[in-house]
């Protein structure tokens, strides 16, 4: 390559390497170490100075970790349904259906969850309410006599919540199945084995890394809900994410704030990192 | 079992009810209402009572319907301004991204790859409070030493597309990089032997053959931000985007016009989404 060609090579280099790095290190780096820092600082005006009060009050305020703990538990049920609702169905559009089919049951699937979460939470809530459309059914119907409020408790939440997130743990699942070699599953049916030990020793093995990517994202994402507990929950259903919101625009308390945001994250990354370490896999590879 | 192996009737069939039903409950909700934003009702609720555009068309004084609401239009204009503002930072950043990691060497590759990664496994929350805490102390250092007063550092419009883009611009590198690996380099050796310059090269072989996956991304940054609720919560000033408006409506008690704001907004994001699976069909078949 000539001189000029090297010399505009490094050019291009630097134009590509500079927008990157000031998304990454302006609104990426610098506001997280920022939260960690509010987190660590005492909001006082009279005690300015680092502190580690932000945290102990969670430590000390039950209703703090209880909610943390709540919803670290609850997002836990909710991945789990979700991983045994998607498994079949994942499993349905990769291996049983015509194969004619399952691209449009594909698009069929991605289709709800473009449309913003909001709506799908407020049909939710037109079906389920006292006055929904659900009650007005079993009323016609004379199953029930009076109508019954289906909506703000914490069963009702965690479907809304395993709904929002339905789709990030299909996708994964279905482009792993895909991938699965039907002549390991002849060979098994051949040799006489029952569907329960075909699904145990075959396809759920092969499955492991569509079953980790979609457990890490829909973990998550419930997690950080705000929405559907906040819409679908009850009174006693506070989600951690709430509490946040709460300290930061209700109490206008940014340290408190920021200290449970950084436990969120804390939390959150754990158990990335636990997935990730569990499985053997690299976040690059989940990601792509 | 699967397609190539005999499958009892009754499997068959148990399988096929089982994912109906499981459409049925995808569906149900979205379904459901849009067609209540039919119903001539104060309420979006049933008994039935008859077909009405009154949502819709209606100038009020009773029901106002979209087009004459005036404070939805508006939330609809910013969320329209602010996911093409957010769709066209994403893409020329995350272009740029997507060139660096597929075609330069450099040192701290690696750790800036899994930086690029991070905001994947960020709660969107998170993003929204740390933005509003670096933008907020960025803000008062500028204005205690220089005097400077900012105001888009302020819970503002450009504040939301700021927090918006710092995730979005992650999902446009993931899909463009995806293309540029598929990329001959050849082709860009044989350019630059025939005497084109590195810019050049970009611009007449590379970004052509990026076209589909960058227009791809774009449309899907356009819907990411159009809903994005959790990040814009924190960050949202004087002008709401449409989610947050429709949030606070929703919680305060509703009215039939949020159901024929879902019907547009359902319909609208249908024929993007429809339009980027054929955009990706087309790409298949090259």
């Amino acid at each position: 390559m000539s001189a000029s060609g090297m010399k505009q090579s490094r050019l291009a280099f630097w134009l590509f390497l500079a927008p990157v790095l000031g998304w990454l290190l302006l609104l990426i780096v610098l506001p997280h170490l920022d939260m960690l820092y509010m987190s660590l600082r005492s909001g006082s005006f009279s005690h300015p100075g680092w502190t580690l009060t932000n945290y102990q009050a969670f430590f000390e305020e039950p209703i703090y970790w209880l909610t943390f703990a709540r919803t670290a538990g609850y997002a836990v049920i909710t991945t789990a349904i979700t991983l045994v609702l998607g498994l079949p169905v994942a499993f349905y559009i990769a291996k049983v259906v015509r194969p004619g089919l399952s691209g449009a049951l594909m698009v069929l699937l991605l289709l709800p969850f473009w449309v913003s979460e909001l709506v799908r939470v407020y049909g939710w809530m037109i079906l389920l309410r006292e006055s929904g459309v659900i009650n007005f059914f079993l009323l016609r119907l004379g199953i029930i006599d009076t109508p019954i409020e289906m909506l703000y408790n914490d069963a009702t939440m965690i479907m809304g919540l395993v709904y929002t997130s339905m789709l990030f743990m299909v996708v994964p699942l279905v482009s792993v199945m895909e991938s699965l070699d039907d002549s390991l599953v002849e060979a098994a049916y051949d040799l006489g084995a029952s569907r329960l030990c075909i699904w145990r020793t075959i396809i759920i093995p092969h499955s492991k890394p569509g079953i980790t990517s979609g457990c890490i994202v829909v973990f998550m994402l419930s997690l950080g809900n705000y929405l559907t507990p906040n819409l679908m929950g009850g009174k006693n259903s506070l989600w951690f994410t709430e509490q946040i919101y709460n300290q930061f625009i209700a109490s206008f308390n940014w340290n408190q704030g920021s200290a449970f945001g950084f436990l969120l994250l804390a939390l959150s990354s754990v158990i990335v990192w636990a997935g990730l370490k569990l499985t053997r896999q690299k976040l690059g590879e989940v990601a792509s | 079992m699967i397609r190539s192996l005999p499958n009892g009737r009754p499997y068959i069939w148990s399988f096929n009810l089982f994912v109906l039903l499981y459409f049925v409950f995808l569906f149900a909700p979205l379904v459901v209402t849009c067609v209540l934003a039919f119903n001539n009702s104060d309420f979006p609720s049933l008994p039935w009572h008859g077909f009405s555009l009154d949502w819709f068309l209606s100038p009020g004084p009773d029901r106002v319907g979209v087009f004459h609401d005036s404070q939805n239009l508006r939330a609809i204009v910013t969320s329209v301004e602010t996911a093409v503002c957010v769709s066209a930072l994403s893409v020329l950043v995350g272009t740029c991204a997507s060139f660096l990691f597929e075609q330069e060497e450099f040192r701290f590759k690696g750790a800036l790859y899994m930086l690029m990664l991070a905001p994947l496994v960020i709660p969107g929350v998170i993003l929204g409070i740390s933005q509003l805490l670096a933008a907020n102390s960025v803000g008062a250092f500028l204005e205690d030493t220089v005097g400077w007063d900012v105001e888009w550092l302020r819970p503002s419009f450009w504040l939301v597309v700021i927090g918006q883009f710092s995730f979005i611009a992650t999902f446009v590198t993931l899909v463009v990089s995806a293309r540029l690996r598929k990329f001959d380099r050849s082709l860009e050796e044989a350019a630059l032997n025939l005497g084109a310059n590195r810019f050049e090269v970009i611009r007449y072989i590379t970004l052509p053959f990026l076209r589909p996956a960058i227009v791809g991304a774009a449309a899907v940054s356009f819907l990411m931000s159009f809903e994005n609720f959790n990040t814009t919560l924190f960050l949202v000033g004087s002008e709401p985007t449409l989610p947050i408006n429709l949030y606070l409506q929703v919680r305060d008690g509703s009215t039939p016009v949020i159901n024929s704001i879902s019907f547009l907004l359902i319909v609208g994001t249908s024929i993007l989404v429809l339009f980027n699976v054929y955009l990706g069909r087309k790409d298949g078949e090259r």
